[in-house]
């Protein structure tokens, strides 16, 4: 199959639902000309012209708000927030207007809307423009967040969240961008709250985000040399979330690990975590293990920023430390 | 410009029905049957009444917390808004929206909003949409003096005017952000001024004056609805009550009770009434017909509001999410 990177990925998709559908539009700071200082809108300015593809001023609150204006009043907007630190300037327009609108209003109305933002550390950018606060939208009910990790899932999770009549917080990671994997050129949708299984395995299960399913897939061939079998399960998004998936690895493996960019403190480990504890704690053998950021800002030094990020070199020690436990 | 009688008439009413239903609300909430936070559009009047004349059923008003006015001025049904107001299943937001949230897709009420500030940009896109879609309705963005002096009030104004939308932005200058005056809050006192940075028309008109709201609307609507762009009109006027009920002695912690009193002379009913009744357009007998017909309707919202049900505890689960969609 033909092979694409992350951010090409999502771009055909845009592309294919800009085609289907007139309603569709991008807004965002230089997403036209530029392309997106990722290159995800590239070349769409040239194919759908000024109206269609809107290069907004930095006036973030701004354009979020009239993009929930605009898909209340019957379009679909897809919005590009530069990087998830950039949405504390619009926090209002996420979460007291977007979220909401359609409970407060008991049902009428409805705010059709996608909110592409990234996350992720690693570029030297130090700690604002490098976060990976993502789980703070899991905390507030009426978003959907999705969380993918491969081009074949950007492209089929981006379409469903143009498709779907809820708004979506759409969360890309800077690391993935370039990342190559095979996509299919016909449209497609992935539906929202299927996990997926990226590896199977019998004595371990990584419950990983975005790029921390890379990174598990390849802590779980270091593991392999000594023999232990890692399972590794995508949720694919976090609002909503397939417990049913995770549940079941779980209650197979009986040893949970999760790993996710987000800090540790009451991030989206933290609620998997307490999940399972909930749902299905007499099935394991060894408490829960997180892997994530410190809970400390993304420093810029180079050698801070690598130890800060978490990766094989945090997983595998911790896969060993669960596999202690009989 | 000359206005027919048939618009004077529905201008008055407006602002009567409007009246009428603050002051039932008033003793309703004192009576406890209206829980949490309302906020009375009482004195202000005119507004509303005058902007949502100048415009049609398919344009697009955003409101704020004190909307009530507004989405009355725009055609809300009062049986609905006192049964959101009572909390009940059968309101405008299914009881799950309250006073600050009454919203009616169909008649382009794109939401009462709780947040200062937080309509501007959803008018904006609002008018955004109608660009691209192509009609040429126009939304009316109102919100308080305060309100512009947040961030989103700057975007707003600019985006409006960068694409030329057809967004009417109508600043309530009731001269308090809740109890700041507003000489604490800008050194310039009319906010129409920061309409020139925008480069948009902005003009200054007597917020107690229905007529002159009036005719600053038509103008502005006539400019969207050309494609010309927004403009702002500031309406100077005063609340009388305090900035929600509850707010002790109604605002006289920070106002005198000689400033209200200044201003309740000036109050925009009685200035029409007796203009009405002095240029023969109407007589006291047709006013007070007409007041009698209101007051009918407002009860029979109470009423309605108060048989109605509380909605059923499973119903907090309902509505957090659309559905299904076009697909399925």
């Amino acid at each position: 199959m033909r092979e694409l990177t992350y951010a090409q990925a999502i771009n055909e998709a845009l592309r294919q639902c800009m085609k289907e559908d007139e309603r569709v539009i991008l807004l965002g700071e230089d997403i036209g000309v530029y392309g997106g200082v990722f290159q995800v809108t590239a070349g769409l300015l040239n194919e759908f012209g000024p109206e269609r593809v809107i290069d907004t001023p930095i006036a973030e609150a701004g354009f979020t708000g009239a993009s929930v204006g605009a898909a209340l009043t019957g379009m679909r907007p897809v919005v590009e927030i530069m990087f998830i630190d950039f949405t504390t300037v619009c926090m209002d327009m996420i979460i007291n207007q977007m979220a909401k609108m359609h409970y407060m209003f008991g049902g009428r109305g409805k705010v059709p809307m996608v909110l592409r933002i990234n996350i992720g550390a690693g570029r030297g950018t130090a700690a604002q423009h490098s976060q990976s606060f993502h789980a703070l939208f899991m905390h507030i009910p009426g978003l959907y967040v999705a969380v993918p990790s491969t081009p074949y899932d950007a492209k089929g999770l981006m379409i469903e969240a143009i498709k779907n009549d809820n708004p979506v917080v759409f969360v890309e990671h800077k690391k993935l961008y370039v990342e190559k994997g095979d996509v299919p050129e016909e449209s497609y949708t992935i539906p929202f709250g299927q996990a997926e299984i990226k590896r199977e395995g019998r004595d371990l299960t990584i419950v990983a985000t975005h790029a921390m399913v890379l990174r598990s897939l390849n802590a779980a061939e270091e593991a392999a040399k000594e023999g232990i079998d890692v399972e590794i399960v995508d949720p694919r998004t976090l609002v909503p979330l397939d417990r049913a998936t995770i549940l079941e690895s779980v209650k197979k493996t009986g040893r949970l690990l999760v790993a996710d960019e987000g800090h540790k403190t009451c991030g989206v480990a933290a609620e998997i975590s307490a999940m399972v504890a909930e749902e299905a704690i007499y099935y394991l053998k060894a408490p829960v293990a997180r892997v994530c950021s410190p809970d400390t800002p993304v420093p810029f030094s180079p050698p801070l920023e690598q130890a800060y990020i978490p990766d094989v070199k945090d997983l595998v020690p911790a896969i060993k430390r669960l596999m202690e436990y009989a | 410009m000359k206005i027919d009688k048939e618009t004077l008439l529905k201008l008055f009413t407006t602002m009567l029905k409007i009246r009428l239903f603050e002051e039932r609300i008033v003793d309703l909430y004192a009576r406890g049957l209206v829980p949490g936070l309302v906020h009375l559009y009482i004195g202000e009047e005119a507004i509303a009444s005058g902007v949502c004349a100048g415009l049609r059923d398919d344009d697009y008003i955003t409101s704020t917390h004190r909307g009530h006015g507004h989405v009355m001025a725009k055609g809300a049904d009062l049986k609905l808004m006192m049964a959101e107001l009572f909390g009940k299943k059968t309101g405008y937001c299914k009881g799950k929206g309250g006073s600050m949230h009454i919203a009616d897709m169909e008649l382009g009420i794109l939401g009462a909003n709780g947040i200062a500030g937080g309509g501007l940009p959803i008018a904006v896109g609002s008018g955004l949409s109608a660009k691209l879609r192509g009609t040429d309705q126009v939304t009316a963005c109102f919100f308080g003096d305060d309100a512009s002096n947040n961030g989103t009030f700057h975007e707003s104004l600019n985006l409006a005017s960068l694409y030329k939308l057809p967004v009417i932005f109508v600043c309530e200058n009731n001269l308090y952000g809740i109890s700041v005056g507003q000489e604490k809050q800008r050194l310039l006192q009319d906010i129409a001024l920061r309409a020139a940075n925008y480069d948009m028309p902005g003009v200054v008109v007597d917020g107690n004056d229905v007529l002159e709201v009036y005719n600053a609307t038509i103008k502005a609507v006539k400019r969207g609805r050309a494609g010309e762009g927004p403009s702002l009109i500031e309406c100077k006027t005063y609340r009388w009550r305090g900035h929600h009920e509850g707010d002790p002695n109604q605002g006289r912690r920070y106002r005198t009770t000689e400033e209200i009193e200044s201003w309740k002379k000036k109050d925009p009913i009685e200035r029409m009434a007796a203009n009405l009744i002095t240029d023969k357009v109407v007589t006291k007998k047709k006013l007070d017909a007409l007041k009698k017909q209101a007051m009918e309707e407002i009860e029979e919202a109470v009423t309605y509001a108060n048989e109605s049900e509380f909605p059923a505890l499973e119903e907090m689960y309902e509505d957090v999410y659309v559905q299904g969609d076009e697909r399925r």
